[in-house]
């Protein structure tokens, strides 16, 4: 583990969460390389959002080892905090705020100095083609420019993974490609993504993905391989025979 | 008809926002009809109107042969009704509720068991749980329980499976499809453009705006050109080789491929081999598919921009 370490973004050895009785995440073990787009999938309740809270530094474990940009989650959560970016479907951006005022937010949230915001919130804008609705509120845009922004806010301080927790949820299939396009995009930088979803034609734009079952990491490997092992042409088919094993849900 | 609606409009604030824009479509006694789109497509506000909880702003439209406006109580007392966020009493338990439920429409969970003991057994085990700790799948179980309980004429359902993974997804379109041979109408919208090929009739619906109705093999079938699916060792490169090509007329990424069309009337095969000729893709392979209703989605969507323009 010693000396890939730089070559991983995330290393989880048995990490294991437990609520009482309840395992909620049960020793999984998996690491993600740097600059990979990782798909970690699974059924509502297999345990997927308790190991991202952990893994994103807001949770401690109860067991088991985890390093995140090269910290460790029992004792850097701070540090890991001010090296990832966070996106979810649900709460990303102030709606009562502007465009320009949520980036100017999220930078100062994220410690850059005042020319760095200025410089590259207009080099953002520029490229969102946001440049006449950088004064609007952003409760008055569209959901899938919401979706675009709020993504590229997440990365706006050059984080080493962004974690992206169901980012295209309802959004019009056009829109949803483009938002892939800002992912592949950010994975060519150099920026890990760590993505979750329930559209199984994701899975196959990862590089791997792996499949969370009532709290265990039951599959993981390259979207070609996982379609070879299970037998099978789709994704879909895929996540269907593992979920269906769930005793939990 | 069970369903109708007449060049419904709707808009809000002051009319600055065109929720639902001159849609018209009707669902037949026993069909499935399935409203496909995107969020802030207007299902939604279609769903408001027809159980009478919203007024549009012109237009008609009825249910059960009952009109909206003049007849909007007998409307209430014949239409099973899932709204998109789930609405349940959170700290009644799964009994509670659907007794209540019972109770307010006149009746009682015995007189129409029958049709909900395939659904509601699975969900028995739970019957003392408060219904906000229900995971996602028994939540919209339940859902669908309360709203058939007073036996509907008709099922308005709102994304019932918006958020609920693969398994629960496919377990309720196997409910739905039990449901309609019991002759209960049912209009149920979608995100997921998978579950379109699941309904006997789609309208797809972006912006307010109906883009067709028909049968869902019937606008695969009119898809007005070939379409292709390609694939490369580097996809990302590939597809942005490919957009920016003349001879490609649309290019996205489709799964594990991307699907495309061509421009004009050239031999195929002659422009893929071009295509190869001057990007050199790495394990290039390249195929006819038959379109799915994602890609008539899309193609529908990049013409009506077009029209707009």
């Amino acid at each position: 583990m010693k000396n890939t370490i730089s070559d991983k973004a995330i290393i989880c050895k048995n990490l294991t969460k437990r609520f009482g009785d309840f395992k909620a995440v049960d020793q999984i073990t998996f690491d993600v390389d740097r600059g990979e787009i990782f798909g970690f999938l699974g059924a509502n309740g297999a345990g997927k959002t308790t190991a991202m809270r952990i893994l994103c530094g807001l949770s401690h474990p109860t067991s088991g080892e985890a390093n995140v940009a090269g910290f460790d989650v029992y004792k850097q959560r701070e540090k890991i905090k001010a090296n990832i970016g966070y996106m979810s479907q649900k709460f990303s951006l102030y709606e009562n705020l502007t465009v320009l005022e949520n980036i100017e937010f999220y930078g100062g949230v994220y410690g850059l100095s005042r020319s760095e915001i200025r410089t590259r919130s207009e080099k953002l804008i520029a490229t969102l083609g946001l440049t006449n609705e950088a004064k609007k509120l952003v409760g008055e845009l569209p959901l899938g420019w919401k979706q675009k922004l709020a993504f590229s806010v997440a990365i706006f301080h050059r984080p080493k993974i962004v974690f992206l927790d169901e980012p295209t949820g309802g959004v019009d299939p056009v829109t949803r490609r483009q938002f892939w396009d800002l992912i592949y995009e950010a994975a060519a930088d150099g920026i890990t993504v760590f993505v979750t979803t329930h559209y199984m034609d994701e899975a196959e734009y990862c590089n791997r993905i792996s499949v969370m079952v009532d709290g265990r990491v039951e599959a993981l490997d390259s979207p070609r391989n996982l379609k070879k092992e299970f037998n099978t042409h789709s994704m879909d088919e895929v996540f269907y025979q593992l979920a269906r094993k769930a005793k939990r849900s | 008809m069970d369903v109708q609606l007449n060049n419904i409009v709707k808009t809000y604030n002051n009319g600055q926002v065109k929720a639902v824009n001159d849609v018209s479509f009707a669902v037949q006694k026993g069909e499935l009809f399935g409203l496909i789109g995107p969020d802030g497509a207007g299902k939604t506000s279609i769903f408001r109107i027809l159980t009478t909880l919203l007024l549009p702003d012109s237009g008609t439209a009825s249910v059960n042969g009952l009109d909206i406006i003049e007849n909007y109580e007998e409307i209430r007392k014949c239409v099973g009704y899932m709204p998109g966020r789930f609405s349940l009493y959170q700290d009644l338990t799964v009994e509670e509720n659907l007794t209540f439920f019972a109770t307010v429409f006149n009746t009682t969970i015995q007189e129409n068991y029958d049709l909900i003991k395939d659904i509601y057994d699975q969900i028995k085990p739970f019957s003392n749980r408060p219904a906000g700790k229900l995971s996602g799948g028994m939540k919209q179980k339940l859902a669908l329980c309360c709203a058939l309980i007073h036996k509907p004429k008709v099922l308005l359902l709102d994304e019932p499976t918006t958020g609920v993974d693969v398994v629960s997804r496919k377990e309720f379109w196997d409910m739905l499809k039990r449901l309609k041979a019991q002759d209960i109408s049912i209009l149920v919208s979608t995100p997921y453009m998978d579950e379109a090929s699941l309904c006997d009739r789609i309208a797809l619906i972006q912006n307010g705006n109906i883009m067709s109705v028909d049968t869902p093999q019937n606008i695969i079938d009119s898809f007005p050109s070939r379409l292709y699916a390609a694939k490369a060792r580097d996809m990302y490169q590939l597809l942005k080789d490919f957009r920016a090509d003349p001879s490609v007329n649309n290019c996205y990424a489709f799964g594990e491929y991307l699907h495309m069309t061509l421009n004009g009337d050239m031999n195929s095969d002659i422009v893929f081999q071009e295509l190869q000729g001057k990007y050199q893709p790495q394990d290039f392979e390249v195929k006819r598919i038959t379109p799915t209703i994602e890609d008539c989605f899309i193609r529908q969507m990049r013409e009506t921009e077009k029209y707009l323009n």
